[in-house]
């Protein structure tokens, strides 16, 4: 009797806090304004949508597992490379283009992760730099393949679904993007809900404790790592599909560096931050270099500096704190 | 085969010129109780540490039941069912005290692969780690965040997660350190209520636990045993006294 009940009661607890809450439906929904409200935008919302999903990849390893890395721009790469090469010698269908992209970035990711699992800290951040810096160098070296600092031309997307044509405005390119984002971001929720996702909590809190008990950290780390990789070579992939062109900027260290700002910026290990600092970033990129093209480095670099000092936990740790206290006050 | 529950083979472990245990035989039976006392930097903690896999020894061999598990990662061996506590807590701050039990059950029950289920789907385990809680007296603070809890409750915590592994031999380095008296009641029932079962060996400081709970004591002097004895017998030893009781009685009597 009252076992039962109290027996229920921990399970039920862990479903609430689970549970889909108003603020990510609206979240959601508001992902499709820019199709009302910023038609001439759209092309713009696209390219957020894809760095957001790429920083949702970051966001598994280094908000989940506290893997910290500087070069994961090499699966982005891999996957934009992969699908741009497969369409411009021929095969330009944009699903099964993301599929080849997602097994190429995986392979190389779960090649690679058996380094990185082994490193944390300095020594992870070294090792995940010079991954990055390897790879693009090798695309750079392989023009004959690559197109090299020219970058990969005559890459044409055929209509997705058979029916979509991308066109000038972006409509479809936003929606490509967003559905790709949105469908990826469930199976990500879904990861960090998941035993898994609770271990890989545990590796960030206290890789020490994990082995004593009985948790094989390699190995979760090789998973999430991997798993990581496929997504980043998945938006790597919806770029080259939706531009039409790859550079070797796709892969290079400039795009680590800005995915990991915008996870930081957004706030780590909550999805929605790296979701939100994708947003703010790139249009706050936007903006600025319109004002100002040369020196827009620098107002990121302010706004990085007061988001950190300010808001330890990004804009959305920010956003949650605010939220709370006006609960309070109410 | 063999009757032991956990034996050491001459097991050897040196830093440089620092010897910190020096051809250790020892041989736990099942369900004994056994402290582990010394001075400080006696090699208690280290010979814990090569026991579980934190430290490679530098000869001799681990003998687990009937399986060498000297050159076994720290993890294996905890598979197997050799687990220990720390003496300074190792626990996950921004896990609940439920989620961090939960997780230890889910590893042991090789579910903690799983990563396109809800863990909410794995209602045995979490009913598991809740009852583990609910024995050490922690279910009305389970779904608090571990860093919240008061430090006699996370000494509960170093407890129930060696317990979610449920092993056969268990290591506690001083359990119930700089634990407030009126917060340790707990857990010395708790210590106290462990599963005939499980083989204990536990390094403690105060000498009135260690006769309350040991049914044997070894005593450890600069990396080596000096003694293996019933209680009686260890207080009873002169060279014991020489070493460790006398200068215990004395510091705490100053």
């Amino acid at each position: 009797m009252t076992s039962e009940a109290i027996a229920v009661r921990p399970v039920q607890y862990l479903q609430a806090q689970m549970r889909w809450r108003w603020s990510e439906a609206a979240f959601w929904l508001a992902t499709l304004l820019p199709f009302v409200l910023a038609p001439n935008y759209l092309v713009l919302a696209s390219q957020i949508a894809i760095t957001a999903l790429f920083v949702l990849s970051l966001d598994l390893i280094l908000g989940f597992a506290g893997i910290v890395s500087l070069g994961h721009a090499a699966y982005f790469g891999v996957g934009a490379y992969t699908a741009g090469l497969l369409s411009k010698y021929g095969w330009g269908e944009p699903l099964t283009g993301l599929a080849a992209a997602a097994i190429a970035a995986g392979l190389f990711g779960y090649l690679t992760s058996f380094i990185v699992a082994r490193f944390r800290h300095l020594a992870l951040i070294m090792i995940t730099l010079g991954i990055g810096l390897v790879l693009q160098e090798a695309a750079n070296s392989a023009g004959w393949l690559t197109g090299g600092f020219d970058g990969l031309q005559g890459i044409h997307t055929w209509p997705i679904l058979g029916r979509f044509r991308l066109d000038i405005y972006g409509y479809t390119a936003y929606g490509y993007s967003l559905a790709g984002l949105f469908v990826i971001f469930l199976i990500a929720r879904r990861i960090i809900h998941s035993p898994f996702g609770l271990a890989l909590r545990g590796i960030r809190e206290n890789g020490l404790r994990m082995p004593a008990i009985g948790a094989p950290v390699h190995a979760h780390i090789r998973t999430i790592y991997t798993i990581a990789a496929i997504i980043a070579g998945i938006a790597g992939a919806l770029l080259a599909e939706t531009t039409e062109t790859v550079s070797l900027e796709a892969l290079g260290f400039q795009r680590s560096a800005d995915v990991l700002v915008m996870l930081i910026l957004g706030g780590t290990g909550r999805l929605y931050g790296g979701l939100i600092g994708a947003a703010v970033y790139m249009v706050a990129r936007d903006q600025f270099s319109g004002i100002n093209p040369q020196y827009w480095y620098f107002w990121i670099g302010l706004l990085l500096i007061a988001v950190v000092m300010l808001l330890p936990n990004g804009i959305l740790g920010g956003l949650t704190l605010l939220a709370r206290r006006m609960k309070v006050v109410s | 085969m063999s009757a032991s529950a956990l034996a050491t083979r001459g097991l050897n472990k040196s830093f440089g010129s620092l010897v910190v245990a020096s051809d250790i035989e020892l041989v736990l039976p099942q369900g004994v109780r056994y402290a582990l006392i010394g001075p400080n930097g006696a090699g208690k903690t280290t010979l814990i540490n090569l026991m579980t896999g934190m430290l490679q020894p530098d000869g001799g061999r681990i003998v687990l039941g009937d399986d060498d598990i000297t050159a076994l990662a720290p993890e294996q061996r905890v598979r197997l069912g050799l687990v220990r506590t720390f003496q300074i807590n190792q626990l996950f701050p921004h896990l609940t005290a439920l989620e961090s039990v939960t997780l230890a059950v889910c590893e042991r029950r090789k579910v903690a692969r799983t990563w396109w289920r809800q863990l909410t789907a794995y209602r045995d385990e979490i009913d598991e780690a809740y009852d583990i809680l609910a024995t050490l007296g922690l279910a009305p603070v389970c779904h608090r965040l571990t860093r919240e809890l008061a430090y006699g409750q996370q000494r509960l915590v170093e407890i129930a997660l060696a317990l979610a592994t449920k092993p056969k031999v268990l290591l506690l380095d001083e359990p119930a350190a700089g634990v407030p008296r009126e917060e340790s009641r707990e857990l010395l029932a708790a210590i106290a209520g462990l599963s005939r079962d499980i083989t204990v060996l536990f390094i403690e400081h105060d000498m009135d636990l260690v006769f309350r709970f040991a049914s044997r004591v070894i005593v450890m002097v600069g990396g080596r045993v000096l003694v293996e004895g019933t209680p009686a017998e260890i207080a009873a030893d002169p060279r014991v006294r020489a070493v460790y009781l006398g200068k215990a009685r004395h510091e705490a009597a100053s």
